[in-house]
């Protein structure tokens, strides 16, 4: 789960870690009150989306007056904000960070992440702050500091040390900066973080090190026990399409191609997707209905693919282990009917009683094509839309 | 032969009194050996009664040293799964397969290191397999796990799979074509797991009774150029490969937690460039992983 800008600040205060002050606002006389209560004489007036590259989109404006605050949070508040991570159409923007200015010095980058082939986490530095970091590790590796934390021992001081000295934070600052470091590491453990983002970290003129931009990635396992991480999720964020699909234990996600997919198992229901593309066309969907589906689960997915006005076919692959292909048959006669199913769908089914499952597709009087391999339902498909 | 598992291997399953426990030890007990096999359930506050016949225990320290068991299955739900996989540690069982899935990462961490650091300070290491995984099976012989019995059949192919029905559809390719499998072994979907690619590969290739092996792998992390690479090394026998994911964005978690493209060469691309340079037969049609298989033989 992905949270704010805003939120992920919040989070790191309450860990200890120094950040810009700031007010969260939905509109813009709180923009303007939020610049007057915060007082100075610039102020950072801040797009608050999901997506990054926000500054680049002109999501990111100063304002050195009031005058000037309310004239960039209209500009920003409700625009359609264009990244390289929200996709051609943009995201709306609904919410402002106002914050106070900041003595920029030196920008650098730090983040900390589970790193899956030691088994530890990762603390990751840079003195390239400000940048993205895919870049800098493509260009410049070099500039890349990284530490791997046992988590039975935390950061110790000598990690801390080699990656405030590693990106160059001066002497008179490397005390303030492995505090940060520390209490970065003890936030990500402690709120079940997939990635904690500090990017960038600033050396200010006084020598203090500031968190100035913040991102977080929650673990979606661990979400049960941070019931505080789950009220800042904002669902404007999240495609209302896997949203939804997600209230009836589906894990679906939206793709650019015209035909549908329902599959059972993550790993089959990529395996199908590359199978259409293969075969010469491109998938609308993930959609895995887990390993219980019922005719009620297996209705909702239907309805939830067939919003997708692109969709120009459905394929339904079932290997059928503890989850018979009966049961899912049953369940596709069912979703066809109640969805009045008007586009084609070819049904490809293996395993336990697959002979059952596959005489009750041809009682059901329905237009349902049949298959026996994943490559022919692929190809069955694929013509079938053409 | 086959691997980690055979019709003699003793099992205590730890969240036997669960739904899905019951559900899955049923059917367990009911294919091949199982019978002789799960000697043994873990429930603190049913210890001393039975389910199906077996006897159920405080602990599974109580059950090992009752039934002289050597390997755990794991059915226990996602806030409790990591401290069942550390009971098993602490048992000093040979093997602890975890089938839960949704457990939280940071316990698999912790977890992790535990054993790495019980096992650096001399004590006896246990395998883990998954989490997140439907198990393992020695077909005719033992099937551990949530995988349907009656597609497989006994021979001499090897799979290895980080997914639960895509390890389905290679075995059903492979019975269908007259081919048995030695073992076929769901590794899990999880980010941080225990056996990897790399582990299994090496069991197989140790194995006499193993002649080939499909490897299937899906987008995310460095598991399968691992392996791919010490393969091309090592490995003895002719190996198929295919990685699920070339359709799936980058950034996007697709179903299981650790299939997500997060950068560098995670990617099912990258993944099947290097396991062809590194010797594979690979493809991009998972219909055909059977029959490239036997091509090879």
């Amino acid at each position: 789960m992905k949270i704010h800008e805003y939120q992920a600040k919040e989070v790191l205060r309450k860990f200890g870690v120094v950040t810009p002050r700031g007010v969260p606002c939905f509109s813009v006389d709180e923009a303007v009150k939020a610049a007057e209560q915060l007082g100075g004489a610039i102020w950072v007036v801040k797009a608050q989306i999901h997506a990054g590259g926000r500054g680049k989109g002109g999501g990111v404006k100063l304002a050195r007056s009031l005058d000037e605050v309310k004239t960039v949070a209209g500009q920003i508040l409700g625009m359609q904000l264009v990244t390289h991570q929200t996709g051609p159409g943009g995201q709306k923007v609904r919410r402002l960070l106002v914050e106070e200015g900041a003595d920029i010095k030196k920008e650098y980058y730090v983040a900390a992440l589970t790193d899956r082939a030691t088994q530890k986490v990762a603390m990751m530095a840079s003195s390239e702050g400000g940048m993205d970091i895919e870049e800098v590790a493509h260009k410049t590796p070099e500039k890349i500091i990284k530490v791997f934390i046992d988590p039975l021992v935390g950061l110790t001081d000598a990690q801390a040390k080699e990656l405030a000295a590693g990106i160059g934070v001066p002497e008179a600052s490397q005390a303030m900066a492995i505090d940060t470091f520390k209490k970065l590491y003890t936030c990500y453990m402690e709120t079940d973080a997939s990635l904690a983002e500090i990017n960038p970290l600033i050396l200010e003129g006084n020598g203090n090190i500031k968190a100035l931009d913040a991102k977080f990635n929650f673990d979606s396992n661990a979400l049960f026990r941070h019931p505080e991480i789950m009220e800042m999720r904002d669902l404007d964020e999240e495609d209302a399409d896997e949203i939804e699909a997600s209230k009836f234990d589906l894990a679906y996600i939206s793709l650019d191609g015209n035909i549908g997919c329902l599959v059972n198992g993550a790993g089959l229901a990529m395996a199908t997707m590359d199978t259409i593309k293969l075969f010469g066309a491109e998938p609308a969907n993930f959609l895995d209905v887990g390993g219980g589906a019922t005719t009620e689960k297996v209705t909702e997915a239907f309805k939830i693919m067939l919003k997708n006005p692109k969709v120009k076919g459905i394929l339904v692959n079932i290997f059928g282990g503890i989850m018979r292909c009966d049961t899912i048959a049953t369940g596709v006669v069912a979703a066809a009917k109640e969805t009045h199913l008007s586009v084609p769908l070819v049904v490809r089914m293996k395993g336990t009683n697959e002979d059952i499952g596959k005489q009750i597709l041809r009682d059901s009087g329905l237009p349902i094509i049949s298959a026996d391999s994943m490559a022919e339902a692929a190809t069955k498909i694929v013509e079938a839309v053409k | 032969m086959s691997i980690l598992i055979n019709k003699d291997t003793k099992i205590i399953t730890q969240g036997i009194t669960g739904k899905t426990g019951q559900f899955h030890t049923e059917k367990c007990i009911e294919y091949a050996n199982g019978k002789n096999c799960f000697v043994a359930g873990v429930n603190p506050k049913k210890a001393g009664e039975k389910i199906f016949d077996v006897p159920i225990f405080a602990s599974v320290k109580d059950a090992a040293s009752a039934t002289g068991a050597t390997v755990s299955v794991i059915y226990v739900p996602p806030a409790g799964a990591a401290a069942a996989i550390w009971e098993a540690c602490e048992a000093d069982l040979d093997l602890a397969i975890c089938i839960t899935e949704g457990i939280p990462v940071r316990d698999m961490l912790v977890v992790r290191n535990k054993m790495r650091q019980k096992v650096a300070a001399g004590g006896k290491e246990t395998l883990l397999l998954g989490p997140n995984c439907p198990g393992l099976i020695t077909p005719d012989e033992v099937k551990i796990g949530i995988m349907p019995g009656h597609i497989h059949k006994k021979g001499r192919i090897g799979v290895v799979s980080r997914s639960g029905t895509l390890t389905y559809e290679a075995v059903g390719q492979l019975t269908e074509l007259g081919l048995g499998q030695s073992s076929a072994v769901g590794i899990g979907g999880d980010p941080i797991n225990g056996l990897k690619h790399i582990d299994v590969m090496k069991a197989f290739n140790d194995d006499p009774d193993t002649d080939a092996v499909i490897m299937i792998g899906e987008i995310g992390g460095p598991d399968e150029a691992e392996a791919a690479v010490w393969c091309k090394a090592n490995m003895k026998k002719p190996i198929v490969g295919f990685i699920a994911g070339v359709t799936a964005p980058p950034g996007k978690r697709m179903g299981h937690a650790g299939a997500l493209i997060s950068g560098g060469a995670d990617t099912a691309d990258a993944k099947l460039a290097i396991m062809e340079e590194c010797g594979f037969k690979v493809t991009r049609n998972p219909s055909e992983m059977g029959k490239l298989l036997k091509a090879l033989l």
